[in-house]
């Protein structure tokens, strides 16, 4: 009989009364975590009438890409021209994504594979760095910032950004699985500890360079460089945009044009990397 | 004669102490490429989080407005926290009651969703894990809840509960101190499936397939006494992971409250240890006192952590 019940459900210890609840539980919370992203997606191609209906719709009558069109002609009536803001989080972006992937998995490296004094401190110290949230280190940073003459530079953005801690946590705990075998082999031929890194770790590590990489990036597309980027030219695309958020009741179209734009950047890189973020975190946890 | 003996046998002992020494630079050098490494990192990590970390305590005792050097002025800054500052006591209450809820609420729930997940197809599941996190992934989505629950009758909430007469008048839901810490806490729920979420679905793709087929055949009856006896237990370095991050999160709202809310909130009913902080250290400019708020906040981030990774392991074992 329980032959028979695998077969069908494939799974073992499985009641199908208890299948049912749990998809009915897990749909109300679904919609529950979806809505609010269903009512970006539908704002976003509302023409402007339907922002003013009374009572409000959720789903858009009459689908329009006029928000768009009027985003558009607001960016190009910025005093700073729009593509200026782009290129500025493209920069913060990108720079502080591969700098992070790279220091990360250089300093992983070592702390995975090499025993020599102060690597068990050092380590400990990243996975202490988790337990408080970046935020109580904000006034002596500013401070340091300020001393290393970097504010108003992308370098205050970028640089307390790449020693992120759960970043090197994540690369060491995968590094670890990494057979030893592999790195002999290559010290037999006398390989230095760089050559090793560089050419058999890292290219057996590219799920988790993906993991980082969309860690990183979710915290710094978000960023609007504030209390740090003074200068407008420098000012990151988020901060643009929740300026002409601000505009008012005018703007409501654009507002919902600019919320589609920035869920769906982070959603679809998360699409792509899905698979490998998930194989990464398999070995992330935190062992004794 | 006493002082020879002394000086000899001091000379010994420097002298071991120098072998031993030897011995560590040795394997110092020995490992240089290693240190090589890891330098960049723990540079800016050395620059950005521990003398931060180790500043601020030290900032705590002081008075500095950025303008004039820092004086010393012992503990009457967390004496003024304390003693004076009365919204510090509510920032302090709202601290614990998010962390107190949201806390375990996220945690268990990041748990359950993944756990239901699991059982789902690999096509239905990655879709499910999106729906999930994307919240949390998109950074500032959570400004449509302003739009959900605006103060004029446009606003979702509004409209809904004048059509069905529960409300005559609209409610200024972000502007009235009796909703203001509900909205919150539902808000930072929606928003907590983040990286904990996806390290137990990741955790739970880990757990031998064929334990779960021994343990049908050793008597396990049903999904509940499978999830204690072989899920779990198979899963705990996750777990531990999981709460860290959870615990750490949960000690730190502010954005929500400060972009949905304002700084300060009506009636400071939104205010937390983090907008507190960001009150004094960026807008009033009040560094040793922002340093007091963020070194207990430090302490008490710290200390709840150690405390439920010591529960949890002990739960473990």
């Amino acid at each position: 009989m329980r032959k028979k019940h695998k077969m069908e459900v494939h799974k073992v210890n499985r009641s199908r009364g208890g299948n049912i609840a749990m998809f009915i539980f897990l749909a109300i919370m679904a919609a529950f975590m979806a809505f609010p992203l269903v009512m970006i997606i539908n704002n976003a191609f509302k023409p402007l009438d339907e922002y003013y209906k009374m009572p409000p719709d959720i789903f858009v009558r009459h689908p329009t890409l006029e928000n768009f069109q009027t985003l558009g002609t607001e960016m190009s009536d910025s005093w700073v021209p729009f593509s200026r803001y782009i290129m500025n989080t493209v920069i913060i972006v990108v720079v502080g994504v591969v700098g992070h992937v790279i220091l990360s998995s250089m300093a992983a490296y070592p702390l995975a594979k090499r025993k020599f004094p102060g690597s068990k401190i050092l380590f400990n110290m990243v996975v202490l760095s988790l337990m408080f949230s970046p935020v109580v280190t904000s006034v002596p940073n500013y401070i340091i910032i300020s001393k290393l003459g970097i504010n108003n530079t992308y370098l205050a953005v970028i640089l307390p950004a790449l020693s992120s801690g759960l970043g090197l946590f994540i690369m060491k705990q995968f590094m670890e699985q990494i057979p030893d075998s592999l790195m002999e082999s290559a010290q037999l031929d006398g390989a230095s500890e760089y050559v090793i890194f560089w050419r058999i770790v890292m290219p057996n590590v590219k799920p988790a360079w993906l993991t980082l990489g969309l860690l990183q990036f979710q915290a710094l597309w978000g960023t609007s460089g504030a209390g740090f980027l003074r200068s407008e030219e420098l000012k990151p695309f988020n901060y643009a945009l929740t300026q002409i958020v601000q505009g008012g009741v005018s703007r409501q179209g654009t507002a919902g044009a600019i919320g589609l734009i920035t869920i769906s950047v982070p959603i679809i890189i998360f699409l792509i990397t899905q698979s490998n973020v998930i194989e990464t975190m398999t070995t992330s946890g935190m062992k004794d | 004669m006493d002082k020879e003996l002394v000086g000899i046998k001091s000379g010994v002992s420097s002298n071991a102490g120098r072998k031993e020494k030897a011995g560590l630079w040795e394997r110092i050098k020995r490992n240089k490429a290693c240190y090589v490494m890891l330098a960049p990192y723990f540079i800016l990590f050395f620059l950005f989080t521990v003398l931060p970390v180790l500043s601020s305590m030290v900032l705590s005792l002081c008075y500095f407005n950025m303008l004039q050097p820092p004086t010393f002025i012992g503990l009457e800054n967390y004496a003024k926290l304390f003693l004076e500052d009365d919204i510090f006591t509510i920032a302090v209450k709202n601290t614990l009651l998010f962390a107190i809820i949201t806390g375990p609420v996220s945690y268990f729930a990041c748990f359950l969703f993944a756990w239901i997940i699991n059982d789902f197809g690999p096509k239905l599941r990655s879709f499910l894990t999106v729906i999930f996190y994307a919240p949390s992934l998109c950074g500032n989505a959570y400004f449509v809840w302003l739009l959900i629950f605006s103060g004029d009758r446009y606003g979702y909430a509004n409209s809904f509960l004048l059509h069905l007469g529960l409300i005559t008048n609209e409610i200024n839901w972000f502007k009235d101190g009796r909703y203001i810490m509900p909205l919150l806490i539902i808000i930072q729920l929606w928003l907590s499936l983040g990286t904990g979420f996806l390290v137990f679905i990741a955790g739970l793709q880990t757990v031998d397939r064929t334990q779960y087929e021994a343990a049908a055949i050793d008597g396990i009856r049903n999904r509940w006494q499978e999830l204690w006896y072989i899920t779990l237990p198979a899963m705990k370095p996750q777990l531990l992971l999981g709460a860290v991050l959870q615990i750490t999160q949960s000690f730190a709202v502010s954005d929500i409250s400060i972009n949905l809310c304002g700084n300060p909130s009506v009636n400071y009913a939104g205010t937390t240890m983090v907008t507190h902080l960001i009150d004094y250290g960026t807008i009033r400019f009040e560094m040793g006192y922002a340093s007091a708020i963020a070194t207990i906040l430090f302490l008490l981030m710290v200390l709840s952590n150690k405390l439920v990774n010591w529960l949890l392991r002990r739960v473990a074992d």
